[in-house]
């Protein structure tokens, strides 16, 4: 899954090199693949992550934001808990969209990490499952820094089984309501609170011409936003947390059948225009039409500002405008109620062989110049002392609106494909890509999602 | 030509024939000549062939060691309507890239083994495309379809019928030249003197184009075919990059189906079947088409000349 992960800053560029690499790794012969898999699994059992101990290897999801990891590795190979531990991190990046096959590839080898950057929750299940994870519970329990160190809501939404597998590394990624300022000042228009007036401004929209929104459905993972936000709106979190848990009749939920729906009657009503099924996210097609105006809004993580500051600074600087999820009528999800990706998370391979190394590194995002970086990065950190930072933000606004979003939260779901892991979020995608694209209704939507295993 | 069999190993195409009639002449070159293509071809194709077809009776999830399922993957095959959907997919495809692509590179390659002028720098114009990689053709054409800024401002990739036809121009766009290369050559290889004999019996262009181009480009036919039947079944790049399979599954042909069931579901065994099934509908259609077209029985086309 080429999911909501982490900042999409790379353009076309970073898309055709990593497209490279897949076709490398064997994408157009599965056989090569399966040589190179079926020996370094024979070769598994006198593995070892990481090679001597002295210098441990840790995956990172290679994208723009990289340089706040890197100068994090930078600082703790200089500092007094490096040289206790005897060793250094040494950092791999790993070009994003590879990044999920190429962790797979490698924990089942030899060379397998000794620390990995993950997405917490089901993206992190196989692993656990197969006993490669050091649990992290009572390391945090028993370290001032580590356990007041974050938001627990954040540490928490990590976790698998009540247990913390990962040390939160990046910036909180919420789902955000993005609208495009002088649009709705010409049009008299004001960011929409409840579903009605959603619906109102679409008409209004629609009437000038504009298309409401913004939607790079060949991804498909901004089709999910929709789904997750209109299920939690309607039902509340618990109704996919039970989905969540592995009851696939969860998917029968009214709050499911409603959301569907929903969507439905948006696409059947041109709320995303007509070719949003060829429109790309990553290749920075949706976020062009979004900030040229020929969309109004654009529902999209917290890292479409960026995205944006990239490609139309102006625009972004500007015209971007931000607000929650509208409230649905009748449902019963609050409107605090936040989904997205809470944060990213490091986790030690349970092979490694300079635990305490691995362990005071994953400290150091806990320390204050790793949250600074963050911050003058433009993310928002997950740190407990956050709030302090966010006045130092390239954008003091958008962080605090972003900060007080996530604190306030009564529940953060978690990305449902990052949730349900890369099995079950892969073919929960197809069904979803499927109702977008007409090709199944809400109903068929509903039964093919009870069916998945 | 070559005087002695023994300084060419391996003969072109086209000179096949009679550097198999002079080896029986002179005597087989040394098995050991084989050797280095024996050495390639069993590390890098028979036992990957035989780790898939492995692990197409396991249950792997890329962590950890495989667990043997029996037939569970297999049977899988015949029950998933995708994996119906995805073999319909390819059926179509297959048939469509052949129709498009031999029409248009039969008569190109033809036209190209005239005697023109500047015949030789416009050939190696055509083949400028077949150099490229698949990826940077797919990308670049994702950038034209792109409906609110490519050339063609239109929903392409949206719909299934656009969908289609995008990945079959493109895979024609691409491969079109090698195989008008290839006609080119056959055609070039036909006797003048059939034409100087069908002029003088009156035949016109349209009929010396059926009567004697056509039946003697039949073993030319025949190559280029399997080479476009094999190549549909494992097109893969351009699907990938232009629909991800999309919109919905519209687009997921059957390699794509594998590189999905292996690479985003890690279902490595299930991945492994739809690999084994490639290779073995590949074969078996490679053959079946050497047979029908008597291509196996190496007649030459210059009988009774």
């Amino acid at each position: 899954m080429e999911s909501s992960r982490g900042q999409v800053t790379g353009g076309a560029g970073g898309r055709s090199f990593s497209r490279r690499w897949f076709l490398g790794a064997g994408s157009a012969s599965l056989l090569t693949a399966g040589l190179g898999a079926g020996l370094t699994a024979c070769g598994s059992g006198g593995g070892s992550g990481g090679g001597d101990g002295k210098t441990l290897t840790a995956f990172v999801y290679g994208d723009d934001a990289v340089k706040v990891q890197q100068a994090g590795v930078d600082r703790f190979n200089k500092s007094a808990a490096a040289k206790k531990a005897g060793g250094t991190i040494k950092l791999q990046k790993v070009p994003g969209s590879d990044y999920s096959p190429k962790l797979r590839t490698a924990m089942g080898s030899p060379s397998a990490p000794d620390i990995f950057f993950n997405w917490g929750g089901g993206s992190i299940k196989p692993y656990e499952e197969a006993g490669k994870l050091v649990d992290l519970t009572d390391i945090i329990e028993g370290d001032p820094v580590l356990k007041s160190g974050f938001l627990p809501s954040v540490l928490a939404a990590g976790d698998l089984g009540g247990r913390h597998y990962g040390i939160p590394m990046r910036g909180m990624q919420p789902v955000i309501l993005f609208y495009n300022k002088s649009v709705f000042a010409e049009h008299k228009l004001q960011p929409p609170t409840t579903w009605d007036q959603l619906l109102d401004i679409n008409a209004k929209l629609k009437k000038a011409k504009i298309t409401p929104f913004a939607l790079g459905g060949s991804d498909v993972w901004p089709e999910l936003m929709w789904l997750e936000y209109l299920v939690d709106r309607i039902g509340g979190p618990e109704v996919f947390k039970r989905i969540q848990d592995g009851d696939a009749e969860g998917w029968g939920d009214p709050a499911v059948v409603r959301a569907a729906e929903l969507v439905k009657e948006l696409i059947d009503d041109g709320a995303f225009g007509s070719k949003f099924t060829s429109v790309s996210y990553v290749n920075g097609g949706a976020p062009a039409v979004f900030a040229r105006g020929k969309a109004a809004m654009h529902l999209m993580g917290s890292w479409e500002y960026s995205t944006q500051l990239g490609k139309f600074p102006d625009f972004a600087k500007s015209n971007l405008g931000w607000a929650a999820f509208p409230t649905v009528e009748g449902g019963t999800g609050d409107v605090r109620n936040v989904v997205g990706n809470p944060t990213n998370y490091w986790s030690i391979n349970a092979r490694t062989k300079n635990k305490d190394l691995a362990v005071g590194f994953l400290k150091d995002c806990a320390s204050k110049e790793y949250a600074q970086a963050l911050i003058d990065n433009g993310d928002v950190p997950t740190t407990s002392n956050a709030a302090e930072l966010l006045a130092s933000s390239p954008n003091p606004e958008y962080a605090k609106f972003q900060y007080d979003m996530v604190q306030k939260a009564p529940a953060f779901t978690l990305s449902w494909d990052q949730a349900l892991g890369d099995g079950l979020g892969t073919k929960m995608h197809t069904e979803i890509g499927k109702l977008f694209a007409g090709q199944s209704s809400p109903s068929e939507f509903v039964t093919a999602c009870k069916g998945l295993k | 030509m070559t005087v002695t069999v023994e300084k060419t190993p391996a003969p072109r195409t086209g000179q096949v024939h009679r550097a198999a009639r002079r080896t029986s002449r002179t005597g087989r070159p040394h098995a050991a000549w084989a050797l280095p293509g024996v050495l390639f071809f069993t590390f890098f194709a028979v036992v990957p062939m035989a780790l898939a077809l492995y692990l197409s009776f396991t249950s792997w999830d890329g962590l950890g060691d495989p667990r043997p399922v029996g037939l569970d993957n297999w049977k899988k095959l015949l029950d998933d309507p995708r994996m119906t959907q995805s073999l319909w997919l390819t059926v179509v495809l297959t048939v469509a890239s052949w129709v498009f692509q031999t029409v248009v590179a039969l008569l190109l390659g033809v036209w190209a083994a005239g005697r023109q002028r500047n015949r030789a720098i416009l050939s190696a114009v055509f083949f400028v495309p077949f150099l490229l990689s698949s990826t940077a053709i797919a990308i670049l054409f994702y950038a034209l379809l792109d409906p609110n800024f490519g050339i063609i401002q239109k929903d392409t990739l949206g719909s299934q019928s656009g969908a289609f036809l995008a990945i079959v121009f493109v895979g024609g766009w691409q491969f079109i030249p090698f195989h008008t290369l290839i006609y080119q050559g056959g055609a070039r290889q036909i006797p003048e003197v059939l034409y100087q004999a069908a002029a003088i019996d009156g035949a016109g262009r349209y009929r010396q184009f059926f009567s004697i181009t056509l039946p003697q480009l039949r073993h030319t036919i025949t190559t280029s075919t399997v080479l476009m039947v094999v190549g549909s079944l494992t097109y893969f790049e351009t699907v990938l990059i232009l629909t991800k399979g999309g919109p919905g599954t519209d687009t997921a042909i059957l390699p794509y189906l594998m590189y999905e069931a292996g690479f985003k579901t890690y279902d490595f065994g299930y991945a492994s079947a739809i690999a084994s099934f490639l290779v073995i509908a590949a074969t078996g259609l490679s053959l079946v088409l050497v047979r029908l077209t008597g291509f196996g029985a190496m007649r030459s086309t210059r009988e009774g000349m």
